[in-house]
């Protein structure tokens, strides 16, 4: 085991080297030979964690090491390690015995597909990769690089928890990562892979990063465990039921995804890095496209249903869309009725955002507009285009919503979509009715390019509602009904205004949004300077 | 907004059809005559269709300078054919009885648009003779023979006597009515087992049942009533002696209302499933000059007997020593007609519409020959792996047919964006093949198979591909239980040998390295060699790939080494053609994650391989074991469709291989069958639900 363990992970050079270019006196390479062996030594016990049983009870978990996790995300031979030597500094319950080199995290940087990153993988096989100062100064010190290179940084999390035994000094770890993640948000992005347990404070440095992705049964999430809910509040659940993947990824929409293994979960997210870009410095990844750009698609001509009341699936028309019919869809199982995530257009990397019919008749309620709202701003943030695919009926109508407060959420939509300056190109393939249409990256709100397919019904509501308010004392409106169908469900109206730049077949969508692409990647906006904007949290 | 009113809404160009193309050429026997005096020409023409036989009509009408009318329903309001025709006339919601089987709206429809014929296609009102006497009494002309012909011939029990009565050898039978499940069982046990039950009105396979023995007699009488009462509005039943593994041939006839009757020779439709037909060929490789000869006159003498004009089709059976028999008349264009024309060069289209507009049959029989060999594949939306072929739905978001490979014929009414829904027959398109001999048509078939793109529903290909390489197809040793036969377990797609095992996957991981090396931005340290895991049904395989200049080196399992050439490598188009070893090989990149699974399509089968980086595959056996759900609990419904009947309700003890409901879809009605003893849970559906494929239909306890 240990054999085969160690193979993936060969020492460097330098430390055979040191026997090699040692001093001439007889002392000095005896006392050289010892320090290079002693390096060796803390270098191997640095390899094995907290050594072979922890190991196999991790694999037993069916979870993988956090050396394992590093060796397959980044690319081969690329792994630059930092402070295999630091040990915890606790004297407290005896632990001044207990040291493993490197303490409970690995950390360092490496390639993924050619570009550097900066990673810090949690050991649990050291004192359950539990948070102690050290392990807080390592992460920071990776953070301060990546923020300063310029360059992503990946958090690996499995860990118990604070070091109890460190008490305060614990703490304060927590508070220096989180102190990071705020100055790094916005500056370089910053994801979370959340690979075991992650409890406690732990949890508000992954819900501080960009993404939070889970893996599916051995992974957990929560402020408060099971047994705490339990003792307090005398509520039974189980760790699964309540910080689980499935739980964060439908209910809680605190994960953004949740993959089926630690492997899954690892190539995934190598792959997920291919659509974002260094740093906000940086622009977005364009990689070799294969499908033509320049072609009409047929299929799109005919997704619309003619009953403008019947569902279809929004995805349909992405794929359609979209390169080689790749969608890395975000939060795929949360607000469903909002569809957001990262494809290429023409090999350029883009963030979609569009309603989806399918379910609620794509509406915007609460949970949906704190969805889109957050992928906005990070497309914004970090120079990806947006594409908003518009079929919405409205914000959904509702005590509960009203009381839970879908004026301050929605406003967040609005706030997001408002403040971005990267290219927003709109489509209005349907319905697109009242303050929804405004929100959904309309022309007011600096749309760069606005396209209504010939379906587009642009209205400030349906034409029932708005006969029932314009002739309240009629008793036979169909005739008004009809008028105001005439007048408003037709994208003419929005067209003749310039509120829409063209009307399009849908069959030309992609090429057209293509070649915008191309047009918009110079484009240069600046929001007025302000220390940083209010937006309605 | 009305149908009407969207489909105007797009801009004029909008829609203008596809170009017609695949037209087969014609030997040029059909120039304009004279009509007789006592005929009546016309010049527009409606079609009473929908889908390929649509189009098919439209755009031979349109050669001969006829304007075309087109009906459609709502589902059909993007259809090729609605924009192939001059004008369109929109009937009404999907389900057939309110649209094309509306015989009230298809007549308005005639008036309306002025129209002096209707085509009426196969299927739907084609043999509808009440329809055709409406028409009649309008004096509008029908493209098919008169109504008083069709009510004679429509019925199996009549027809049958009038074919005995012209002298063609008929099959041993009951000449009257079945009264009931008991009379049927008496009435099969006089003529001796095996028999078949079969819808006095039926065709196509439809309400038809074979039985061994007195319980399949009474299962099958009721299945049959049942479903000739839903198909044809007419629950007679007829029995007959079973002729085992026969072939089914038919003879494909043309009459003008002149009196003259020529017959063009043969088809052969013996490969079928649930007595559907999916590979028609012409000429039949088990007829003899004799043979066919005493068929075709056969044939000529009953169509002579009853009066018979326009295109016609005789069925028989063949049995192992070429004794034949009558099997029934189809008094219609029949789907496989192409074949038909491709061998004789008569387009049967042109030939009706001239028939139809008096002028005198231009074909003699001296004039009929057989020129080559021609195969059509039936390219349907169903899942060749259930049941040898159940029925599929979707929406075509990549559709293309294979236009490089010469000789060939697509006849389709679909396009890239249509929809295959359960209203109608799920049948995609015909693919005619035409060669100098019958390995010729094979091979090009084949070829054909393996450029056509299809994706978003789930077809057939992969059946059709293989049955043309089964070595009993080769030799023409073929039956109309060809399938079971060939097929006993359930088809399971092909098989692979060594070699095109370590050709797939060499071509998966070459496809995985383009994809993988394309995200590869500024890398000062190039990759330039891949070890890979490729897991492929359960088998595992290392594989290496290295970079050269202008291909890739994979060596496969540290033994066989290939070299596919980097161009040419494309990840976005659905074909690729591969230079393998300097061999071609086709493939089709159906799709890929970033899971590393690839889809991809070989020899007409689709695989699932998964490519992951070795150092990954080494850790697998870490990961947690994925949970299969335990599926013996849960009934689901194997298709999309409606439920007909249901057979159980919650709380209900049954026993396996009891009857809990019966789903309608395409017209045929399927029995879901228990497959373990248990006590019903929950029911979720109810008769008259409409069901997807894999819905949860009833839970076990």
């Amino acid at each position: 085991m240990s054999a085969n363990f160690l193979k993936n992970f060969k020492l460097s050079k330098t430390t055979k080297n040191i026997v090699r270019y040692g001093s001439k006196s007889a002392t000095n390479v005896a006392y050289k030979t010892k320090v290079a062996e002693q390096i060796n030594q803390i270098k191997n016990q640095a390899l094995l964690g907290g050594g072979l049983n922890k190991i196999d009870e991790q694999h037993k978990k069916g979870k993988l090491t956090a050396r394992e996790r590093i060796h397959l995300f980044l690319d081969d031979n690329s792994f630059v390690e930092y402070d295999m030597f630091v040990e915890h500094t606790c004297t407290n319950f005896g632990m001044d015995k207990q040291k493993f080199p490197g303490d409970s995290v690995v950390t360092g940087h490496g390639l993924v597909n050619g570009r550097p990153v900066y990673i810090f993988s949690q050991n649990f096989t050291v004192f359950g990769g539990s948070l102690s100062s050290v392990h807080a100064r390592k992460i920071c010190k990776m953070m301060d690089k990546a923020i300063v290179n310029g360059a992503p940084i990946i958090g690996l999390n499995d860990c118990g928890g604070a070091r109890i035994q460190e008490g305060v000094e614990s703490l304060s770890g927590y508070a220096d990562i989180f102190q990071r993640n705020v100055l790094a948000s916005g500056v370089v992005p910053q994801i979370s892979l959340i690979m075991g347990p992650c409890a406690g404070g732990a949890v508000y440095s992954p819900a501080l990063t960009d993404f939070v992705f889970m893996v599916e049964d051995t992974s957990f999430l929560f402020v408060t465990g099971p047994d705490v809910i339990k003792s307090v509040n005398n509520e039974e659940v189980t760790r699964e039921e309540l910080g689980g993947a499935r739980t964060h990824t439908t209910i809680s929409g605190n994960a953004h995804k949740s993959f089926k293994n630690d492997i899954d979960a690892l190539l995934q997210l190598r792959h997920f890095l291919t659509y974002l870009p260094q740093s906000r410095n940086h622009p977005a990844p364009i990689r070799i496209c294969d499908d033509r750009s320049d072609l009409d698609v047929l299929a799109l001509d005919s997704i619309i249903p003619l009953e403008p009341s019947a569902p279809y699936d929004m995805l349909d028309i992405i794929h359609c869309i979209v390169d080689e019919r790749e969608f890395f869809e975000i939060m795929p199982n949360y607000a469903k009725n909002i569809v957001v995530g990262f494809a290429r257009m023409n090999g350029r990397s883009v963030g979609f955002v569009g309603n989806q019919p399918k379910v609620a008749a794509g509406c915007l309620d609460i949970n949906a507009s704190v969805k889109a709202a957050r992928f906005v701003r990070f497309c914004d943030a970090f120079n990806l285009p947006i594409i908003t695919l518009v079929d919405v009926p409205g914000f959904l109508p509702g005590i509960s919503q009203e009381h839970a407060g879908i004026i301050r959420h929605g406003a967040k939509l609005l706030y997001a979509y408002a403040e971005a300056t990267v290219p927003k190109l709109t489509v209005i393939v349907r319905k697109a009715y009242g303050g929804a249409y405004d929100v959904m990256s309309s022309k007011h709100l600096r749309g760069d390019v606005n396209y209504a397919w010939p379906s587009a019904e642009i209205a400030v509501m349906g034409a029932k509602g708005a006969v029932s308010i314009l002739h309240r004392n009629e008793s036979d409106v169909t005739e008004y009904v009809n008028e105001y169908t005439e007048m408003f469900n037709s994208p003419i109206p929005a067209a003749q205004k310039g509120f829409i730049d063209d009307i399009i077949e849908p069959r030309t969508t992609r090429w057209r949004l293509c070649r915008d692409l191309e047009v918009q990647a110079t484009k240069k906006l600046v929001n007025p300077p302000k220390k940083h904007g209010n937006m309605p949290l | 907004m009305t149908v009407k009113k969207f489909y105007k809404s797009f801009p004029k160009n909008y829609l203008q059809g596809p170009s017609i193309q695949n037209v087969p050429i014609f030997r040029n026997f059909a120039h304009h005559k004279t009509p007789a005096s006592s005929t009546k020409s016309f010049s527009k023409i409606l079609v009473a269709n929908r889908g390929e036989i649509a189009c098919r009509i439209i755009k031979t009408a349109k050669k001969m300078n006829l304007k075309t009318v087109a009906v459609y329903s709502e589902a059909d309001a993007f259809s090729p054919h609605v924009k192939l025709a001059d004008e369109a006339v929109f009937l009404g919601p999907s389900l057939a009885s309110e649209s094309y089987l509306n015989i009230k709206k298809i007549i308005d429809a005639v008036k309306s648009t002025g129209a002096e014929a209707v085509h009426p296609g196969y299927g739907f009102l084609s043999e509808n003779a009440s329809f055709v006497s409406l028409l009649e009494d309008e004096k509008i002309v029908f493209v098919g023979p008169p109504a008083g012909v069709i009510n004679k011939l429509g019925d199996k029990l009549a027809s049958k006597k009038l074919a005995q009565n012209a002298g063609v050898n008929v099959i041993p039978g009951f000449d009257g009515e079945i009264r009931d499940a008991k009379h049927c069982v008496e009435i099969a046990r006089q003529i001796g087992y095996p028999v078949m039950i079969k819808a006095s009105a039926g065709g196509g396979g439809k309400g038809m049942r074979i039985a061994r023995n007195d319980d399949d007699a009474r299962n099958g009488f009721q299945m049959s009533t049942e479903e000739a009462a839903s198909s044809f509005g007419d629950n007679r039943i007829l029995l007959e002696k079973l002729i085992e593994s026969p072939r089914h041939v038919e003879v494909q006839v043309l009459g003008d209302k002149h009196g003259r009757i020529v017959y063009l020779n043969e088809r052969e439709c013996s490969i079928q499933r649930r007595n559907q037909k999916i590979v028609e060929e012409a000429p039949s490789t088990f007829l003899d000059v004799e043979t066919r000869k005493a068929m075709g006159e056969q044939a000529v003498r009953l169509c002579t007997d009853i009066g018979y004009h326009s295109a016609g089709t005789v069925e028989f059976l063949v049995d192992k020593n070429r004794a034949f028999y009558f099997l029934e008349m189809n008094t219609r264009l029949q789907v496989e007609h192409p074949v038909t024309e491709a061998i004789t060069g008569v387009d049967i289209v042109q030939q009706m519409i001239r028939i139809a507009q008096g002028y005198p049959l231009d074909v003699t029989q001296e004039d009929v020959k057989i020129n080559g060999h021609a195969i059509e594949c039936r390219i349907y939306a169903e899942d060749p792996y259930k049941n040898l072929g159940s029925p599929s739905i979707g929406k075509l978001f990549k559709y293309r047919e294979p236009n490089r490979v010469q000789g060939i014929r697509c006849d389709s009414g679909v396009e890239e964006g249509s929809e295959i829904t359960f209203y109608y027959d799920s049948m995609i398109c015909k693919l005619i093949c035409f060669g100098k001999d019958r390995q010729e048509a094979i091979k090009k078939s084949t070829q054909a198979l393996d450029y056509y793109v299809v994706r978003g529903v789930t077809h057939n290909v992969p059946l059709l591909r293989s049955i043309l390489s089964h070595e009993r197809f080769a030799i023409g040793d073929i039956n109309t239980n060809f399938l079971s036969e060939a097929y006993p377990n359930g088809f399971g797609g092909h098989e692979l040998n060594l070699r095109e095992k370590n050709q797939l996957l060499a071509i998966a991981s070459a496809f995985y390295v383009r994809n993988d090396s394309r995200n590869r931005v500024n890398n000062p340290t190039q990759q330039n060699e891949w070890n890979v895991v490729v897991k492929l049904n359960r088998d595992t395989h290392t594989v290496r790939i290295s970079e050269r200049c202008d291909f890739f080196e994979i060596e496969i399992n540290d033994s066989k080494v290939y070299k596919i050439n980097k161009m040419g490598l494309n990840l976005a188009e659905p074909v690729t053609e591969i230079k393998l070893n300097g061999e071609q090989a086709v493939v089709q990149l159906i799709s890929k994650n970033p899971s590393g699974d690839y889809k991809i399509s070989y020899l007409g089968t689709t695989y699932d391989l998964n490519i992951i980086p070795k150092k990954a595959a080494d850790l697998l056996h870490l990961m947690p074991q994925e949970l299969q759900p335990d599926i013996s609990k849960t009934i689901k419904s194997p298709m999309p469709g409606l439920i007909k009947s249901l057979s159980c309700k919650e709380g209900d003890c049954i026993t396996e291989g009891q009857e809990l409901c019966t789903i309608e879809a395409m017209k045929m009605q399927n029995s879901i069958i228990a497959l373990t003893s248990g006590k019903i849970k929950t029911v979720y559906i109810k008769e008259g639900s409409v069901v997807s494929d894999n819905d949860v239909l009833i839970d076990l306890e």
